[in-house]
């Protein structure tokens, strides 16, 4: 193998962790008062980054080409379309964290930390390394570059308590989720002998015997911990309500997408030949996860903990195109990402923009009754997410749904597909209960604040994407999606 | 007329009026939604002009594709056009009817009604079935904010309560839909019309369309969000939600039940005409309990909803017909009788009954019109009731002399519930002072029921030319059934033709022997050439 094709290959990578390390001494030596400069330098990286990946996505890439270091990577067009949102939902979360930062709420004196837009790039680092992995090493080390910066970002308010608690409940579980999914691997490795995904793959034809299916049930169990899918989901709201807002918007976004997309790769591509034992487990996951997500989510009156049950409740959609085990499923799992992004980055964005004049935030039910009073954009924006979210056309979220579904019928899975629609109108209960609360109660008027330019940016952006005028998106979307499942399978 | 997208411009009016009305003062909206609403009229009033009577099915199609999954394809044929008539008709004089009542966030409020319009014209038109139910579906997001925002005390429940029975209802269907569009592989509405579904497929998936269309007719037990919903949600909204919203249930069966699934319909005609039924009788029952006049007015709406879903499951021409002339006429005399009840409530704010009495006296006017509505609703002849009912009727009667039976029953209640409404609103002593002095309607008043007065007229003295547009797609929709028709009742028996004239005079005792006989015989094949002469 070439390294100088290699190098070509992980190129994004070496640019993020080539400034990651840069901005590092930056830090060490700026302080948190560069902490602005060093938020925008990152930004530009993964912005480079993003235009890196641009042709490939564009063009389509697969086939032996894309392997780089021996197969340890696999740099094709799906690693590609999750690799874009990474990049771009970390960009969100470096652009809406100094204002939120700077605010009383937060409690730190000196604003935003200058180790918090680094920790985001070495994260985004691991991410693509999971997306690209091809290999249970490489796949590993990925999994935890993420999960360690995760946990420290989740902890980065060291006074808050709640940070505190949510880093550290964050750390515990999640240190177990590895563990799992590392006991999965080294059974997988000792039935099959080896690591790469094609070894494992070949070592799994034919009749599999207990010790590999257990090897194949611990690395399920172990990755529906990281893509947070009942039964593996207890951590999530606390974690999400306890870490600081761009934190969690930053864990909604883009470590989903890179642990679903690492799923789905190691589903099709390890488990592939053994559809019928891991099928029943992914539809079983994604069945559970609608109906809790959207059952935990009603009687919430933080919305935080309510968007983290959300996700939940989302998660289930998504695996539900995996459950359809075939080309189609995987392309609507990918529209479903883009699209669950795009809402959860603008959910997030209008949760930080509900502050009072001091800045104080606000994240509770009861503080934004009759938002639509006093602050009709924001009111709207999270109108248009909430019944997005439900699924309810002309916006975005129902052509989410609506691929995912017609995915799952198109395949025969008449009965599973109805159970989960159904499922699917609780969790609109709790979304029109969001729209019911800034419509239709007296104002309280304490989110008087005004936001700053980047936040209404973003919300203005996403909420044009989820508005009906992002169904002209569809065609392109779907174009690349479709490209980027087809090289998913091309193992297959 | 060629080429001009008319459809897509009768959409694009309102949406881009609702979104200045969005950012405009009360007034100006008020203004903005009013123009809108009229040059959509105006633009209704062209297509129905230019609708070639007997020509192609299909009129003013286009076709664009914008979106991935689905495309942008609308079209319609007469069945659509007279409902897109009514709802574009319908929707200046709810405007109207806003125009003082509603004071608060007057924008947002014109914006949804604007937004309302958009989606119903777009159901009626769509031509591909997930653009469809993309229309149908998003109808609920305008109607949950008209209700919740601007409703009575109780509107939070209601809202509630019409969201997710409506939601709950279409899911099912969408399931329903990528199974036929997987199966035909086309969404095209109109290849789908005629595309033949396996018979065991088709149970399940009437039932699944079922769910949704019985949870919007209302059909009874499915009913009961309806209640509250009208009683809590503003008058034009009110107005909207019987006029047009509840066609939409019966509009569905007539465009994808009964034409995609023809032997199941067949096969579950016995289960809509039991729930007509029941619908028939006991909602006119409960009506006539009410203390609430809203609520009185909704239940009667369920028992006229009923008599649209006998017809359509009668499976002639008759039935179809007369399920369509209820619809449109129904969409004009609840609408109206809504209007009659916001014209009262603006000026005493309470819907009690017993709260007014001998109206007739300070307001002549406003009684001769209610009076005009309430006699329409019954079904009074020379008021579009009675055609819709009486075409209904006779349709039944030829499938199911039980079912039609009972169903005529509704009449009678119907006609006891609305005088009995009538005797406590407007006639009586003047009981109560308040009400006593209200004063007669305005000239903003009149200008909302005069119009709805003379189509109701007009439907009543000439349907003729409401259903020449339909005639021909009733006929194809009838053909289409033909085969899968159940079994009728009637025993048509085809008389044998006479050797003589009846009135000749023949030999004593042998011809007035025979004439008691075929008389009878003739009676049945009158019936027959009664619905060749319908065609």
């Amino acid at each position: 193998m070439d390294f100088a094709a290699s190098f070509a290959l992980v190129l994004p990578e070496l640019v993020l962790t080539g400034t990651g390390l840069a901005l590092l001494l930056v830090a060490a030596w700026g302080g948190d008062k560069a902490a602005r400069q060093i938020a925008i330098a990152a930004a530009a990286a993964l912005f480079v980054a993003g235009i890196l990946i641009v042709p490939g996505l564009h063009f389509g890439t697969d086939g032996p080409a894309t392997l780089a270091f021996g197969g340890l990577l696999k740099v094709d067009s799906y690693a590609l379309f999750a690799k874009a949102l990474i990049y771009l939902s970390a960009i969100a979360a470096l652009m809406i964290a100094p204002p939120f930062f700077a605010s009383p709420s937060a409690g730190t004196e000196r604003g935003m930390r200058a180790e918090y837009p680094v920790l985001v790039l070495f994260a985004a680092v691991g991410m693509s390394l999971m997306v690209s992995a091809n290999d249970f090493m490489s796949l590993y080390l990925g999994l935890e570059l993420n999960s360690l910066s995760a946990y420290v970002l989740a902890a980065i308010l060291r006074r808050d308590t709640r940070s505190g608690e949510a880093g550290l409940k964050y750390f515990v579980l999640g240190a177990l989720a590895s563990g799992i999914l590392l006991y999965g691997m080294s059974l997988l490795y000792g039935f099959t002998g080896g690591t790469a995904f094609a070894a494992v793959r070949a070592g799994l034809t034919g009749e599999m015997g207990t010790g590999a299916l257990f090897g194949v049930i611990f690395v399920l169990s172990g990755l529906a911990f990281k893509i947070s899918a009942v039964p593996f989901h207890m951590w999530t709201p606390d974690v999400y309500e306890g870490a600081p807002t761009p934190v969690t918007a930053f864990f909604a976004t883009a470590p989903k997408v890179a642990a679903v997309a690492l799923t789905a790769r190691v589903v099709f591509e390890v488990f592939g030949g053994q559809v019928t034992a891991w099928q029943q487990i992914v539809m079983f996951m994604a069945l559970a996860s609608i109906i809790f997500g959207a059952l935990g989510a009603i009687g919430q009156e933080n919305l935080k903990r309510l968007l983290a049950y959300s996700s939940i409740n989302n998660i289930g959609f998504i695996l539900l195109g995996l459950a359809v085990a075939n080309a189609d499923g995987a392309s609507a799992m990918l529209v479903y990402l883009f699209i669950y992004v795009a809402m959860s980055i603008g959910c997030f964005v209008a949760l930080l923009m509900l502050r009072d004049e001091e800045g104080n935030l606000y994240e509770t039910f009861t503080d934004i009754r009759g938002l639509s009073v006093t602050q009709p954009a924001i009111a709207w924006a999270l109108l248009i997410f909430m019944f997005s979210l439900a699924g309810i056309p002309p916006l975005l979220g129902f052509y989410a749904k609506f691929v995912v579904f017609q995915a799952t019928i198109e395949a025969g899975l008449v009965a599973f597909g109805a159970i989960a629609i159904a499922a699917s109108v609780i969790g609109a209960f709790y979304y029109i209960k969001f729209v019911k609360v800034m419509f239709f109660d007296e104002p309280v008027g304490v989110v008087t604040g005004k936001s700053e330019a980047s936040h209404w940016t973003l919300l203005g952006l996403t909420a044009l994407i989820i508005s009906p005028l992002g169904y002209l998106l569809t065609p392109s979307l779907a174009d690349l999606a479709d490209k980027a499942a087809a090289s998913l399978f091309l193992a297959v | 007329m060629e080429g001009l997208p008319i459809l897509s411009i009768m959409m694009l009016v309102p949406l881009t009026s609702a979104l200045a009305c969005l950012f405009s003062g009360a007034n100006a909206a008020r203004w903005i939604a009013l123009g809108a609403t009229l040059v959509t009229f105006v633009f209704g009033i062209v297509l129905w002009a230019n609708y070639d009577i007997g020509g192609a099915q299909w009129q003013f199609t286009e076709e664009a594709n914008l979106f991935a999954g689905f495309s942008y394809k609308l079209g319609i044929d007469g069945i659509a056009l007279m409902l897109i008539m009514l709802s574009v008709f319908l929707m200046p004089i709810c405007i109207l009817a806003s125009w003082d009542s509603v004071t608060k966030r007057v924008g947002e409020y014109m914006a949804a009604f604007l937004f309302m319009e958009v989606l119903m014209i777009g159901t009626f038109a769509a031509q591909d079935l997930f653009l469809f139910y993309v229309f149908f579906e998003a109808g609920l997001i305008p109607m949950y904010l008209i209700i919740g925002v601007w409703g009575g005390d109780n509107r939070i429940y209601a809202s509630y309560k019409f969201f997710l029975y409506t939601l709950l209802g279409s899911v099912l269907m969408l399931i329903a839909m990528f199974w036929m569009v997987a199966e035909a592989g086309t969404s095209d509405i109109p290849t789908l019309m005629e595309y033949g579904f396996p018979a065991g497929a088709q149970t399940w998936l009437w039932l699944a369309f079922f769910a949704s269309f019985a949870v919007k007719v209302p059909m009874w037990p499915l009913h009961t969000w309806l209640p509250d919903a009208h009683v809590q949600a503003p008058t034009a909204g009110s107005v909207i939600l019987a006029g047009v919203l509840l066609k939409l249930g019966g509009y569905g069966f007539i465009r994808f039940s009964l034409p995609m699934f023809p032997e199941a319909s067949a096969q579950f005609a016995w289960l809509v005409f039991v729930l007509s039924m029941v619908a028939v009788v006991y909602t006119s029952l409960v009506a006539l309990v009410q203390a609430d006049m809203k609520k009185l007015i909704a239940y009667s709406s369920v028992a006229h909803m009923a008599i649209v879903t006998v017809g359509l499951f009668a499976f002639n021409v008759q039935g179809l017909e007369g399920a369509m002339i209820v619809m449109l006429s129904h969409g004009l005399v609840s609408g109206a009788l809504f209007l009659c009840v916001g014209v009262i409530y603006d000026r005493l704010h309470t819907r009690e009954i017993a709260r007014y009495g001998g109206l007739a006296i300070n307001m002549p006017y406003y009684a001769l019109f209610f009076l005009l509505f309430t006699m329409a609703s019954i079904g009074l002849p020379g008021t579009s009731g009675f055609v819709g009912e009486f075409l209904s009727l006779a349709g039944i009667y030829q499938t199911s002399s039980l079912v039609a039976l009972i169903c005529t029953t509704g009449i009678i209640l119907g006609a006891a519930y609305m005088l009995y409404l009538y005797r406590r609103v407007a006639f009586g002593g003047q009981t109560n002072a308040d009400a006593a002095a209200m004063p007669d309607i305005s000239a903003r008043e009149w200008i909302m029921m005069a119009p709805i007065a003379a189509a109701v007229l007009w439907m009543g003295v000439y349907p003729e030319s409401f259903l020449a547009p339909m005639r021909k797609d009733i006929a194809t929709l009838d053909a289409r059934l033909a085969a899968a028709a159940p079994a009728s009742d009637a025993r048509l028996a085809p008389g044998t033709p006479r050797a003589e004239a009846a009135n000749a005079l023949g030999h004593h005792g042998e011809g007035n022997k025979g004439t008691g006989h075929e008389g009878m015989e003739h009676e049945g094949g009158s019936t027959d050439s009664a619905k060749e002469g319908a065609h």
